[in-house]
């Protein structure tokens, strides 16, 4: 965890005291009182490659994967499965639970009160969120390896990647959480992620999209979240791989700040 | 320890605290009385560094909210008005839980935790969930985990309140020995005896400013008289008996309910009513208070 703690004093505002593990610990602890969720988060991902990539990919038969090498449909999905769980993993964690301690466990009150400040809690938070989704993605990448739809080694480089997916859309998730006045708000989130998790070139290369609306979908960020899983999870990996890296980290690190500033603001007046 | 010059707190336009000064020393127990709304708690939550000043200055244990929040925070204690325990972990975790945030070692807090258990009458319900827990006992709690990097100064924000009077009695006790052995107690409250009881010195706030600072003997001294007399007559308003009784005290306070009448002797003043022929319901002869003190000086009673 002294990597936590590293990233909490490297980043220069607002106030904390390098203490953000204490804050994982904490949720561990609680966690271990209530570990049905890790159930349906661990499952999710595996039966839409089941339904979806199997059984789906029975009527497809093989595709392009690009540069004319044919690969099954199960494998050609995989990643983009995995991509799309790191994602909803790390925003269920990031709104509802957060929501939750947020306004009416009212956690925060307690923890600002100790010498941890907004930026431990934002760094606590995200750590955990990223503990659980390194869970699920481990789960992921073991079942859809004993379905023999990994073909490279390169896929182990899958699981930091879905950590760094789960980041991006932790500091997101926690960032707009903090927004939020009730529980109906949360389907505006639902609204946002829906239409990626569906057109993010998840389940067909970017390619089928005519030129003039690529773009669109290049500026999500699941878009880069997936393609940098199937690069790796296919073994195709070229310096390109680094500009998806590169967008994901600005946007959970800015991230990150961000939801930092905003629970100061809110719970800090 | 604690010195405020001119500490301000607004909430947009609202002053919830206005340019107050205050100075608490090592080893006193200073306490904050006032009524609803008088910015006790803004207060305790600037000193808590948890809640930046809009104005004045603000020194606690010699140093700067605004820049050393974290490392002040690490040698106080806080008790919020409201029990901000966390319902998700037992009694005993959220001791240890919270130890871990000051960043105490696992050996250490849990060694901590045993001991502020016993301290809090709770060691039975150690691994008991919080929520089924009564008002006092989360009270309690909340005070024990307070204890647990093991403050210089701690900050209670009305500590009694909600809880019955043998429950304010084992608190009170539990206070007077960690002022004994040296803890620095600032606290807030609505009740006079309360702060008659732990206070060596108090402010009296009302409307975000400091109306009266001193000793609770030193206040009454000043503010009031020795004895007070309480009349009370089977009328709906008082304020017709006052007239008739004002040159028998110093100084006469007409209440809903009754009047209060300040006197070096309440026996002697009692008489003199007797003597006028005056026939009240009920009268009562009593020490003054800081209630007495409060009313004086805002012409407000308290509570009730
Ligand atoms: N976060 C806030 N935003 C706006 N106004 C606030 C805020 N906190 C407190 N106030 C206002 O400041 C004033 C002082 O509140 P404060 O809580 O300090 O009073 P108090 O003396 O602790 O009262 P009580 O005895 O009821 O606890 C109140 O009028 C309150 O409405
Ligand atoms: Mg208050």
């Amino acid at each position: 965890m002294s990597a936590v703690n590293a990233i909490a004093r490297a980043l220069p505002i607002p106030a904390g005291a390098g203490l953000a593990r204490t804050l994982v610990e904490r949720n561990a602890r609680a966690f271990r009182h209530g570990w049905v969720t890790l159930v349906s988060g661990v499952f999710e991902p595996v039966f839409y490659l089941f339904s979806l990539g199997v059984g789906l990919g029975a009527l497809i038969g093989d595709v392009d994967a690009g540069g004319g090498r044919m690969i099954e449909y199960a494998a050609y999905v995989a990643p983009a499965m995995m991509a799309a769980a790191a994602m909803n993993g790390a925003v269920f964690d990031s709104t509802f639970n957060l929501f939750f301690k947020l306004k009416y466990a009212k956690l925060y009150d307690s923890v600002l009160a100790t010498p941890l400040g907004p930026r431990d809690v934002a760094v606590g938070e995200i750590s955990w969120a990223l503990l659980r989704g390194l869970l699920y993605s481990t789960t992921f990448l073991v079942v859809a390896a004993a379905a023999g739809v990994v073909h490279s080694w390169w896929a182990l480089l899958a699981l930091p990647a879905a950590s760094l997916i789960g980041l991006a859309f932790a500091a997101i998730g926690m960032s707009v959480t903090t927004y939020l006045r009730s529980w109906q708000d949360f389907d505006y989130i639902q609204l946002a992620l829906l239409p990626m998790f569906l057109f993010s070139a998840t389940f067909y290369p970017l390619s089928t999209y005519d030129e003039s609306v690529r773009w669109v979908v290049q500026v999500t960020p699941l878009y880069h979240g997936v393609a940098m899983m199937r690069d790796l999870m296919l073994g195709d990996v070229a310096w390109g791989i680094l500009a998806h890296v590169a967008y994901l980290v600005v946007m959970g690190l800015a991230g990150l700040l961000f939801a930092a500033r905003r629970i100061e603001r809110l719970l800090l007046r | 320890m604690i010195s405020a010059h001119r500490l301000t707190k607004r909430f947009g336009e609202f002053t919830a605290v206005d340019a107050i000064d205050v100075e608490v020393r090592r080893g006193e127990a200073f306490g904050f009385l006032g009524p609803n709304g008088a910015g006790k708690s803004s207060t305790m939550r600037m000193i808590g560094c948890v809640s930046p000043p809009t104005d004045g200055s603000l020194r606690i244990l010699g140093l700067d909210p605004a820049t050393d929040g974290p490392a002040i925070r690490a040698r106080l204690g806080v008790v919020p008005q409201r029990d901000t325990l966390d319902e998700e972990l037992t009694v005993r975790e959220n001791i240890l839980v919270y130890g871990r945030y000051f960043g105490l070692s696992r050996a250490h807090v849990r060694a901590k935790a045993d001991e502020l258990l016993e301290f809090a009458q709770l060691t039975e319900r150690a691994n008991s969930v919080v929520e089924p827990l009564s008002g006092g006992m989360k009270r309690r709690l909340t005070i024990a985990r307070s204890l647990v990097n093991d403050p210089e100064l701690l900050l209670l924000d009305e500590p009694t309140t909600g809880l019955d009077p043998q429950a304010r009695h084992v608190l009170w006790d539990r206070l007077f020995r960690l002022k004994r052995s040296g803890v620095t107690l600032v606290l807030t409250t609505h009740y006079m005896d309360e702060a008659e009881q732990l206070c060596d010195r108090l402010v009296v706030m009302d409307g975000g400013r400091i109306v009266a600072e001193g000793s609770p003997r030193e206040l009454i001294a000043l503010h009031s008289t020795r004895e007070v007399l309480e009349l009370r007559f089977a009328a709906d308003d008082h304020a017709p008996y006052a007239a008739k009784v004002t040159d028998l005290a110093e100084r006469v306070e007409v209440l809903p309910d009754r009047l209060l009448l300040y006197t070096d002797d309440g026996d002697a003043t009692a008489a003199a009513v007797q003597r006028r022929g005056l026939q009240p319901l009920s009268v009562l002869a009593r020490r003054s208070t800081l209630e007495d003190v409060f009313l004086h000086l805002t012409g407000r009673t308290l509570v009730d």
